[in-house]
């Protein structure tokens, strides 16, 4: 498992790598600051979808141990999303915080990416074993965030799209079919009265 | 004082191709300065000098960055696509409050128009811009041949309708065939071109050929592409993007950075191979030219 684990850790750093050889050799495009903050948005996305299918996988035979990566793959959405704001930050407000102010409240899709990645926050810094044996079953409560961040984050995808909005919707199908997964799941532990996880 | 079309632009600002091409190592060996040339972008706006220029933008992404939904909704896929618009052989039907309504081959429409050069900022609505070198010839020397009748006031612009080849028409990602309209003033104004081609060449397929309008003070969607018919109307015609979100998109679609727009902040822009934005001029810098037109127009309704 720690093989494993190395491997996705090098693995989940191969698009920045490929960002950074892109941006270096001039393959981003006419509008390279727009393409390297998307790239990211995708990824942090991506990532958190991955994570999110970790539950459904584990029950493919052999896929069980799984779940020793799913703190990987959550961080790397993280990772990402925090290249992506910073992205957004340095290379379209320029550290200008008082356009940054302005913008987050006046864009409607700048707005709702911002509450998708202040929801990841706390869930990165309590991603630790140590949080997570101090929050006992609070912990897992709190991670139920991720379901409206990854929402959310859906939801950024959707407002920003001017007119096609396949692909955002395609990112809210796979999110509703994680979703839809859990009901049964959700179904029984509403029954017992225990918190799920 | 005679009407002069383009003061501040001239072939001069073009950038000649050699110039691009060092450009390009330069801001390799300037990478260090800042992550503006790490991503390619022009090395002294990248160190925070904020450049008002008007270089043409180059050539190659001048056609590998574009709006063309007919040939995919990527900002490179209408590149990609390019050759599935098929534009030979080619007519233009001109009807509405026309004398002489008919259709007409595309070398019968520009055999009587001498091309000229017009090098003009192009803004988008998305908040990048480029600068492009048109050639083309008044959009009103054409319409007089057609001689409008006195209630025509406006004109409407239709692209081709083309699902079959054209990818972007399968599915209806906006009401097809693209629509697109101005004001009978607007359209007799003689900065307002239909465009031929671009940098010396024939228009590419995916800049709107074979043939295009341009209208430099309005954003970039008025301009329409690919043009196969012209109306000639006495009611404000129905435009594309107008119809998919009129709280968004309005018919007269000027350049305004006081006019906010949901998605984007209309204040600033990126021009195409900068590293800063830079402010957003109202009408994109033809003011003293156009603005006239909107004199008794409440702008911030009439967006
Ligand atoms: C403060 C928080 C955020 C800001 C300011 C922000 C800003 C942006 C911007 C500026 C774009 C590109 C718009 C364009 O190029 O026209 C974008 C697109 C996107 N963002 Fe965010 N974002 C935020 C949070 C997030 C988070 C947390 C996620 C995912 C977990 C995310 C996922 C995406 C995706 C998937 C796209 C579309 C990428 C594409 O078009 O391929 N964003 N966001």
């Amino acid at each position: 498992m720690i093989a494993a684990s190395r491997f996705l850790f090098v693995v989940g750093l191969l698009p920045l790598a490929w960002l950074t050889y892109a941006a270096w050799q001039d393959l981003l495009g006419a509008n390279p600051i727009e393409r390297a903050i998307r790239f990211c948005g995708d990824w942090a996305l991506w990532w958190l979808l991955l994570t999110l299918s970790v539950r459904p996988l584990r029950r493919v035979p052999g896929l069980t141990e799984l779940i020793r990566v799913r703190r990987m793959l959550g961080l790397f959405s993280f990772f990402y999303a925090t290249l992506h704001v910073m992205g957004y930050v340095a290379l379209d407000r320029y550290f200008d915080w008082e356009s940054t102010v302005r913008d987050l409240l006046k864009r409607p899709y700048i707005t709702v990416g911002a509450l998708s990645f202040l929801l990841l926050l706390p869930l990165a810094i309590t991603s630790t074993y140590g949080y997570m044996k101090r929050l006992g079953r609070y912990w897992g409560r709190l991670h139920r965030l991720v379901y409206i961040s990854a929402a959310f984050a859906v939801v950024h995808y959707w407002l920003m799209v001017k007119a096609d909005h396949l692909q955002p919707a395609l990112h809210g199908v796979v999110l509703t079919m994680l979703m839809v997964w859990r009901i049964p799941a959700w179904k029984i532990t509403m029954r017992n009265k225990t918190p799920p996880f | 004082m005679p009407f002069r079309w383009n003061p501040e632009l001239t072939m001069q600002d073009v950038t000649p191709e050699e110039y691009f091409l060092e450009r390009r190592r330069l801001m390799k060996q300037a990478a260090l300065v800042g992550a503006g040339a790490v991503l390619g972008l022009n090395p002294l706006t990248a160190l925070g000098g904020e450049s008002q220029d008007d270089t043409a933008t180059p050539y190659e992404k001048a056609t590998h960055y574009n709006n063309f939904y007919e040939l995919g909704t990527g900002k490179d896929d209408p590149a990609a696509n390019a050759d599935k618009l098929l534009i030979s052989p080619w007519s233009v039907i001109i009807d509405g409050a026309v004398t002489k309504p008919g259709k007409v081959s595309l070398e019968e429409l520009l055999k009587p128009h001498a091309i000229e050069e017009r090098v003009y900022r192009l803004r988008c609505v998305e908040t990048w811009s480029m600068v492009i070198p048109w050639q083309g010839f008044p959009l009103r020397d054409l319409l007089r041949r057609f001689d409008p009748l006195g209630n025509a006031k406006y004109v409407a612009f239709e692209t081709l309708l083309d699902p079959q080849h054209l990818p972007g028409q399968t599915r209806k990602i906006l009401d097809w065939p693209y629509r697109e309209g101005l004001r009978m003033d607007e359209a007799m104004h003689p900065l307002t071109i239909i465009a031929t081609g671009m940098y010396g060449r024939s228009l590419p397929n995916q800049n709107g050929a074979p043939l295009r309008l341009v209208v430099p003070w309005k954003y970039g969607f008025k301009s329409i592409k690919s043009i196969v018919r012209i109306t000639l109307t006495e009611q404000q015609p129905l435009t594309s993007w107008n119809q998919m979100a009129s709280e968004e998109y309005g018919f007269y679609a000027n350049v305004n950075p006081l006019v906010p727009h949901p998605r984007w902040d209309q204040e600033s822009e990126r021009r195409i191979g900068e590293f800063r934005r830079r402010p957003t001029l109202i009408f994109n810098g033809y003011g003293d030219h156009v603005a006239g037109l909107y004199a008794h127009m409440d702008l911030s309704r009439n967006f």
